[in-house]
């Protein structure tokens, strides 16, 4: 299968304190990646070291056989090809629902209006928030938000969406319909790279589990293998702890 | 205070008062405007995160260090000194004769700058790093981040203060009557000095002064309250635009 993002021997250090080391570690076109690991061990780093929010200490990224990494290529470009969905959710606060969806695509894109908001209410009905077209942001629950913000991030058409723990900033009764959210598009074949605390969603939709600690990957796999047949100790410790 | 002599002084004098309330309102609204715009952009170059080396490092501490210097010197010395060194230190210095009314514009300009700057940077602190982060996740470079997604709502953050601002100068315009601006109250003091009626004069200049300060204060409330939308958001039954396929890319066990 091909090769969507190849990272290699990617590292990322704050100061003195080296969050990633030596990252080797790919996605490939539909497949559905979640990443697990204790607080800390560096995952959403490594998410933002993807989109390039945080600028990697080494090593490289090969999107679609190109290092992006490279001075000459265009990371605006390369950003639209990614969807990126927030803990914080971080619509835009002066954007009604509808805008929140249609800003990128008209200002980066260079879509038309009609366009762009054609595409936006596409996805809206999606994830069930096209009722909402003239809410603004501070009016809605996190989990309206949150819907809201994977449709921001599917307008924009990318190869890619990456989920940095998606529910974990909402009320347990807002968890599901996210998720559900989530699961649809994992059905439909969109490649994804999902941090998640949430075991059970990762056991269910992934097609492969990476288990992440101290800012190295200790061991990926199938679900099945990862959740029943750790080879590891350090995951088996942390499945005994976040499972019981 | 007798009220008929309020009545005469009005109907002798009412185009004088009335040029100097409008030169007041010109000043301190062109001040408030230019001076809002000078904060915004050095409240802006004030964020912009300085680099760990090079010559733009450089450029930029000395940039910022003067602009430093400019708005702790405009805060710490009182207007109507300021009016006084700039307009006579001008024509002393090089010579030019300032015209009383780009001078005033000048200084009040210059004045709510350096008040602003402060403010802007509040207001552009205020606005969470997230919304940054999400506007770039999309693929907005610095600058469109910047226009579409951060400056309204620092615009938004700010608008309070600007209008407080606008309130100030308009009183604050009436130390200008040294340098001879004809404002409202250089306009009374001409007039009292004919009548020799100062308490009622006063009274006029007084009551022009309050309609003015509380008319731009509610017009502000109201601009306030029109860009915050209404409080509740209509649902919109069935959406016109029809339902395409759900995502766009192929079944995930195709194999490539
Ligand atoms: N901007 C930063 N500056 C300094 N240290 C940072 C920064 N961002 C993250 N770190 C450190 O990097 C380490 C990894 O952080 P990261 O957020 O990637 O962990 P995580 O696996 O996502 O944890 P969590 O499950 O709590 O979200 C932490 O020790 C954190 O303190
Ligand atoms: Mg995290």
């Amino acid at each position: 299968m091909e090769k969507v993002i190849d990272i290699q021997h990617l590292s990322k250090s704050f100061g003195t304190h080296e969050v990633l080391k030596d990252i080797d570690f790919s996605v490939h076109k539909g497949e559905v990646v979640c990443v697990i690991g204790s607080s800390g061990s560096g995952k959403s780093t490594l998410l933002r070291c993807v989109n390039l929010l945080e600028k990697p200490s080494g090593g490289q990224i090969i999107y679609q056989g190109e290092n992006i990494l490279d001075h000459k290529h265009d990371i605006h470009a390369y950003r639209t090809k990614l969807g990126m969905v927030f803990q914080q959710f971080n619509l835009f606060n002066n954007h009604n629902v509808l805008n929140n969806c249609v800003v990128g695509q008209v200002k980066v894109l260079k879509r038309s209006k009609i366009e762009a908001e054609k595409v936006a209410m596409n996805y809206l009905k999606l994830v069930g928030m096209d009722q909402y077209v003239n809410a603004k942001p501070s009016h809605l629950s996190g989990g309206q938000k949150q819907r809201v913000a994977i449709a921001r991030a599917l307008s924009m058409n990318p190869d890619v969406m990456l989920f940095d723990e998606p529910t974990s900033a909402l009320d347990p009764e807002m968890v599901g319909e996210v998720l559900k959210v989530m699961k649809e598009l994992a059905n439909s074949g969109l490649t994804m790279l999902i941090v998640t605390h949430e075991m059970e969603f990762a056991k269910e939709v992934s097609d492969r589990v990476v288990f992440m600690d101290k800012g190295v990957i200790v061991e990926e796999g199938k679900p099945e293998q990862i959740f029943n047949h750790p080879t590891h100790e350090r995951t088996r410790e942390f499945l005994k702890r976040t499972l019981k | 205070m007798s009220f008929e002599w309020v009545v005469t002084i009005i109907t002798n004098n009412w185009p004088m008062f009335l040029r100097g309330a409008g030169m007041t309102l010109l000043i301190s609204m062109i001040g408030t405007i230019v001076g809002a715009i000078v904060g915004l952009l050095i409240g802006i170059i004030h964020t912009i995160p300085v680099p760990e080396r090079g010559v733009k490092r450089i450029l930029l501490k000395i940039v910022n260090a003067i602009l430093s210097v400019y708005i702790e010197f405009f805060r710490g010395t009182p207007m109507i000194v300021q009016a006084m060194v700039i307009y006579y230190g001008s024509a002393m210095a090089f010579g030019i004769n300032m015209n009383q009314l780009v001078a005033a514009l000048f200084i009040v300009s210059i004045n709510t700058g350096a008040y602003m700057a402060e403010i802007v940077r509040g207001g552009i602190v205020s606005v969470d790093k997230g919304q940054f982060e999400s506007a770039q996740a999309i693929g907005m470079n610095h600058f469109q981040a910047m226009m579409h997604i951060v400056l309204p709502q620092v615009v938004r953050n700010i608008l309070p203060a600007t209008g407080n601002q606008f309130v100030i100068n308009i009183k604050d315009t009436s130390v200008l009557n040294v340098i001879g601006v004809t404002e409202l109250y250089f306009q009374t003091k001409s007039v009292a000095g004919n009548n020799f009626r100062y308490f009622e004069s006063f009274f006029i200049a007084c009551v022009l002064y309050f309609i003015m300060t509380f008319t731009v204060t509610c017009i502000l409330r109201y601009i306030e309250r029109r860009l915050d939308g209404p409080k509740n958001y209509s649902m919109i039954g069935q959406p016109p635009v029809q339902v395409e396929t759900l995502v766009s890319t192929k079944g995930r066990n195709d194999q490539q």
